[in-house]
């Protein structure tokens, strides 16, 4: 492969040259090194920064703080994470839930959960009468969710764009409905 | 054949000047993936390591992580010498209970990765040592960015979860971040497109 032809010189040495060879250093061996480093400097070093995503909690209630005002329930989406990479969600309170949006089952991912985040953001723009009536989400992540579940779901939030979002916990009434719809 | 042998090299350099070794970790984590592209800080940060349910705490620059050393000693009532703070400072991300720190400091970079070797820092409510690892950290960048003359900004605070880590650990770091008045902070992830 590599080859490098060493020139003729005039020979100046006492020992007898009788043939006349035209050596030829072969590189292979160090070409073959240079990759084998290479190889290494490229798995053992970290070239670039890790990706992230910002999260922003509400400040924790203290005591002495003021309830604040309830959102209506038209305007309110809860996204409840059970076992098993399973996701139900429902409008309103799980009590008395909005019409067509009792608790359901469905996926993550763009035929699922993003759809449902679409049509209700949709519902509530044409609903509204003024500029602060937004859509807004409660995530209760459950005892069995993953860490991935929560990500996935944040992700959904910054995908649709959804700012006004809120992760909280489970009650009781959310999990016995998990249980009920085999997914906790 | 000599032009291939000339980009080997090149390659080569560069990789050599534009690259950091990377450090081992205690444990494995697998971050989820996200299409959010927000870069990490590479300054000014500390990292909260969650895997198996166990959690471990690391740090940026080799100062902020003695002076914290220094303020959770005086906090626990420890002795670090110089040499056990010096070589505190060379470890990026530890997990372990501040009573076992002497011996992991003792030991070679390669016994501390060993399985069940770091067990992870304690945060239960009666011994919550996330807590102050966190405000001595706080307390100790401040310290650092005045002695720098830098404008004064607090810590930020990044989350590596492990992506099948169960939520309640990762509720309770988030609870004791919440309950020292920290809101906002950046969860680890990997990149993803939106069609998933």
């Amino acid at each position: 492969m590599a080859e490098l032809n060493v020139a003729e010189k005039g020979g100046k040495g006492k020992k007898v040259r009788s043939k006349k060879q035209n050596p030829a250093v072969d590189l292979t061996a160090m070409v073959d090194l240079a990759f084998l480093l290479i190889t290494f400097f490229m798995l053992t070093t970290t070239l670039s920064k890790p990706q992230s995503m910002e999260l922003a909690m509400p400040d924790k209630p203290k005591i002495d703080d003021p309830t604040p005002p309830e959102t209506p329930a038209w305007r309110t989406l809860t996204i409840v994470l059970g076992e098993d990479d399973k996701i139900a969600w429902y409008g309103g309170g799980l009590d008395n839930p909005q019409p067509n949006e009792e608790p359901t089952l469905t996926s993550y991912g763009k035929e699922g959960i993003r759809q449902v985040i679409l049509r209700k953001s949709q519902a509530v723009k044409a609903r509204a009468t003024k500029p602060d009536e937004t859509l807004v989400i409660l995530i209760k992540p459950s005892e069995k969710s993953t860490y991935k579940n929560l990500v996935d779901i944040l992700d959904e939030m910054a995908i649709t764009q959804e700012k006004k979002y809120a992760i909280v916990d489970i009650t009781e009434e959310d999990v016995m409905m998990l249980t009920e719809k085999n997914a906790y | 054949m000599a032009a291939m042998c000339d980009i080997a090299f090149l390659l080569l350099t560069f990789f050599i000047m534009t690259s950091t070794a990377r450090l081992p970790e205690p444990i494995e984590i697998t971050t989820p993936a996200s299409t959010v592209q927000i870069k990490l800080p590479d300054v000014n940060l500390a990292t909260i390591t969650v895997g198996k349910e166990k959690v471990f705490f690391g740090t940026v620059g080799q100062p902020t992580r003695m002076l914290m050393l220094e303020k959770m000693a005086e906090r626990y009532g420890i002795e670090f010498t110089e040499d056990e703070k010096k070589r505190f400072s060379l470890i990026e991300s530890f997990g372990v209970d501040i009573r076992q720190l002497k011996s992991l400091i003792a030991m070679d970079g390669a016994d501390r990765m060993k399985e069940g070797v770091q067990s992870g820092i304690p945060m239960d409510s009666l011994n919550d040592q996330l807590s102050d690892w966190i405000q001595a950290a706080r307390e100790a960048n401040l310290e650092i960015l005045k002695e720098n003359d830098e404008k004064l900004r607090d810590l930020d605070i990044a989350i590596k979860g492990d992506a099948n880590e169960a939520y309640p650990t990762i509720k309770k770091v988030m609870d004791v971040l919440q309950k020292k008045g920290k809101n906002n902070f950046y969860l680890v992830t990997g990149l993803r497109g939106e069609d998933f």
